[in-house]
């Protein structure tokens, strides 16, 4: 039994539409037009217990529906949905108390107070027996660094300090299932880092089941062994990162470090992705080793270096196949 | 100046569009209050009309007047200055003032025309189902009596119309003082907050000027803010003798020139403080 | 049932610590809701000083009305703040999400969140006003009165919290700020600092029995009072009569209910 199961979920939204002009907000007076907007259609996947897995998409996918069902927040227009043997909705109390969610944007400490005080507040409101709570409070301060900032009013912290102290008080009362939606929005290189770090050790170390939505991909080629794509409402793909690559991301990416700058000959030309001075890069979909050759007998090549396409332009490639075919 | 003229219509004709679009927007809000201001027109006539009816000494003013001088204040509350251009602060607390500052424009009217459209547009919009409701409404719904009476007589209705204008215009010198303030405030909630307090009082939206007592009258007589109800409401009434409205027209008038002279003084400071302080 | 208090408490607790980081501002605030609400008293005193009585309500009979609900009011905006703003900061905001993934009920943390400690401006001049009415008027105070008068207390405070809740459930369903239930609330206040008996009949039946804001005030304060009532109240009815208030706050919390049952459909 998964610890996570999602059967055939789908999600109606009723929106109303505005007239547009000075008439049209008069006409907003007597009647409104609804219009009906699909968030999910018809989405089943499941989650085993531990699991880390990246849920990506473009915005307006369905990503925070998701969650929001997942999270006993929202009930679905249709389909099953189960969280450790629950349905979130129906029992949310029982269910909100066992897993912690972190909505990246938005903070869930309390402004005005130091973060201690709101972590010894969520203690009260999730019930967590005192030494137990001691217990985890310490070692999440410790692995996520948090000594020096726990005196300090949530409102002066740095976005960086915020995020991981959101991400402690969403663990304080020992999840088992752990929402992040957007956890590395707007940090810093450094801070990005530390929060995967944390992350990864939460999933290996204790086992924490993990749903990382994002538009990070780096945050998903550091973290994940599998990954859900949304689009529009369905579910496009759910498999592994090296599955992604194989069907969306064949060809290969060659960087070249010229001696000297040179001109490109024009079927070449039409494969720079980017260029500055002596430093190009090509895409090349197919038979690599013969346009190596062929850069190698042309161009002055002083460095050559062949990778895979940054999972980005994978992920761009697959929506807009995905697009077409719709 | 047909350069200037064109600028501050324009000005004033963008600001009275985008409010009323706003205004339309939030229908629901639009609707409730207009509701509200019937209803509470309706309960200052019920508190009004038990105190006259249990009066012992006649009152200084007839029934009749009070009922003109209530509907007039729930349908034209909306132009009492205790409040400013919300957008006007969001220019203070941004910085971007100094902007203003550098506009080819006399500030002074400029802003005067954006406050003329904050103050008349939702006014306007609301007076209409205020006004059908306190003339056609109550007589139909057996209540003749709460009616919001016609003016005395054509000429009343014209003396009205004469000094309402000056009205706005008053209401406008004061609301304009309030967003001058702001040079050093920075935020007027404090003195809104004051100005909410106090205006409604002196002008007699709360309770009709006259019914205050005889040794407070004096005081009450010369203040400014009686000439945003008080005066014009009882003009329409013919509470104020004909005789006499030229003359309170005239010191709504006197007040007007005064506040405006000195906003452009306030202002003209302003420049200089924020010349000499760099802002 | 103890521990949803407990926590009760502690959010309040630290609401108010919040607050009390903007001490200027606070005092600020608390002076301009004193002038506020003397506003409205100096418009009631006017009209006594000109009419003399209203019938046999002498200025202080209305005194102890007007008291008795600004204080209320005034605790009511104090402590139902987090209703008050919920529209504004929590469902515009999208944070409601964050209260419904905790474990414990969302009307102790939304009306936890917040504290109007300004009001207490209003407050005190309630309490100003009440004095007056209490030295002046000489009321023989029985034990079943305070008991009438403390009843009637609380049922207008579940009346007014009430309108509160209703205001906050609207927000499920529009964005937009409804003046329409101010007329219920401020309205009703001020309505109710005058004898209702003053009020045409229309007016009346509505207070009384489809927002039962006369059972909250005038008829049991008729009964503190011992003034004769008009409108027909006996010592039995006025004595029953807050029962409403309860009811009233009933009602309302299952409206309260009902709408974060479909916002958990909608997700408006």
């Amino acid at each position: 039994m998964p610890q996570i199961l999602v059967e055939g979920i789908s999600k109606t939204f009723r929106v109303a539409e505005r007239n547009p002009g000075f008439l049209g907000a008069f006409g907003g007076l007597f009647h409104r037009r609804h219009r009906s907007i699909d968030a999910l259609r018809d989405v089943s996947f499941s989650i085993d217990e531990g699991e880390l897995v990246g849920y990506i998409g473009p915005n307006g996918a369905g990503k925070s529906t998701t969650i929001k069902i997942l999270s006993g927040i929202l009930v679905p227009s249709s389909g099953r949905c189960e969280v450790d043997g629950r349905v979130p909705w129906k029992e949310r109390r029982e269910h909100v108390a066992s897993i912690g969610v972190v909505f990246g944007q938005r903070t869930q400490l309390w402004w005005d107070l130091p973060v201690i005080e709101s972590y010894d507040l969520l203690r009260d409101i999730y019930r967590v027996p005192h030494s137990r709570y001691e217990h985890t409070r310490d070692e999440l301060i410790e692995m996520l660094d948090l000594g020096s900032l726990l005196d300090i009013p949530v409102r002066q912290l740095s976005l960086g300090q915020r995020v991981r102290c959101d991400i402690a008080a969403a663990l304080l009362h020992e999840p088992s299932i752990l929402f992040l939606d957007e956890p590395t929005i707007g940090l810093d290189a450094v801070s990005q880092l530390s929060v995967r770090a944390f992350i990864k050790q939460l999933s290996r170390d204790h086992k924490v089941t993990v749903l990382l939505t994002t538009h990070n991909l780096d945050d998903i080629e550091a973290l994940c062994d599998r990954i859900l794509v949304l689009s529009d409402g369905q579910l496009l793909m759910d498999g592994s990162i090296a599955e992604l690559r194989d069907r969306y991301g064949d060809g290969r990416y060659v960087a070249v470090e010229l001696e000297s700058f040179a001109a490109v000959a024009p079927e070449h030309e039409e494969r720079i992705v980017e260029r500055s001075d002596s430093h190009i890069l090509f895409s090349v979909a197919s038979d690599v080793p013969k346009f190596i050759d062929d850069v190698l007998s042309n161009y002055p090549v002083k460095d050559l270096l062949v990778t895979h396409p940054p999972i980005e332009r994978v992920v761009a490639t697959m929506y807009q196949a995905e697009r077409i075919e719709h | 100046m047909p350069s200037l003229t064109t600028a501050l219509l324009r000005s004033y004709t963008a600001v009275v569009a985008a409010r009323f679009r706003l205004l339309l927007q939030y229908r629901a809000a639009a609707l409730a209050g207009v509701a509200t201001q019937i209803f509470w027109g309706c309960i200052k006539l019920m508190v009004l009309g038990a105190f006259y009816a249990a009066a012992v000494t006649t009152p200084p003013m007839t029934f009749t007047a009070i009922v003109a001088y209530v509907w007039l204040g729930q349908v034209l509350i909306g132009l009492l200055p205790w409040n400013h251009d919300p957008e006007l602060q969001e220019l203070f607390t941004s910085g971007g003032v100094a902007y203003e500052l550098l506009r080819p424009l006399d500030l002074y009217w400029f802003w005067f025309a954006r406050t003329l459209a904050f103050r008349t547009a939702p006014t306007l919009l609301r007076m209409v189902p205020g006004i059908i409701f306190a003339t056609l409404i109550l007589p139909l719904i057996g209540l003749p009596e709460w009616a919001l009476p016609a003016p005395a007589s054509m000429t009343h209705g014209l003396m009205f119309a004469l000094s309402f204008t000056v009205t706005v215009m008053l209401s406008c010198a004061i609301t304009i003082l309030i967003t001058i303030s702001m040079f050093w405030l920075i935020e007027a909630r404090g003195l809104s907050t004051f100005m909410y307090g106090v205006v409604p009082v002196f002008s007699g939206m709360i309770v009709p000027l006259p019914l205050f007592p005889d040794w407070m009258q004096p005081f009450l007589q010369y203040q400014p803010f009686r000439g945003l109800c008080d005066v014009p409401f009882r003009i329409y009434s013919g509470d104020i003798p004909l005789s006499m409205a030229g003359q309170e027209i005239a010191f709504q008038f006197v007040w007007v020139v005064i506040l405006i002279l000195f906003g452009y003084g306030l202002i003209a400071r302003a420049r200089v403080r924020l010349v000499v302080q760099g802002g | 049932m103890i521990a949803a208090i407990r926590l009760f408490g502690r959010l309040m607790m630290i609401a108010i610590r919040s607050q009390m980081q903007y001490r200027n501002a606070f005092l600020l605030m608390v002076l301009g809701t004193f002038l506020t609400s003397m506003v409205q008293a100096i418009g009631i005193w006017a009209l006594f000083d000109r009419f003399g009585n209203l019938g046999v309500w002498s200025v202080a009979h209305v005194a102890f009305l007007y008291g008795t609900i600004n204080i209320v009011f005034a605790t009511v905006d104090i402590t139902a703040r987090g209703f008050d703003t919920f529209g504004s900061s929590l469902i515009r905001t999208g944070q409601f999400d964050r209260v419904l993934v905790r474990p414990a009920s969302p009307v102790i943390l939304v009306a936890a969140r917040e504290v109007a400690l300004h009001k207490l401006g209003q407050l005190l001049q309630g309490i100003l006003v009440l004095i007056y009415a209490f030295v002046t008027l000489d009321i023989d105070w029985t034990i079943g009165r305070i008991a009438l008068y403390v009843f009637a207390v609380s049922s207008m405070y579940a009346f007014f919290y009430a309108i509160q809740i209703v205001r906050a459930t609207m927000s499920f369903w529009t964005i937009e700020t409804l003046e329409i239930l101010n007329t219920i609330s401020h309205g009703g206040m001020e309505t109710a600092q005058y004898p209702m008996s003053i009020y045409k009949e229309s007016f009346t039946n509505f207070f009384t029995y489809v927002v039962p804001l006369a059972c909250v005030a005038y008829f049991p304060m008729v009964g503190v009072l011992n003034m004769p009532d008009p409108l027909g109240s006996t010592l039995l009815t006025q004595s029953l009569a807050p029962l409403a208030g309860y009811v009233f706050f009933a009602v309302c919390l299952s409206f309260w209910i009902f709408g974060m049952k479909r916002y958990q459909s909608t997700g408006s």
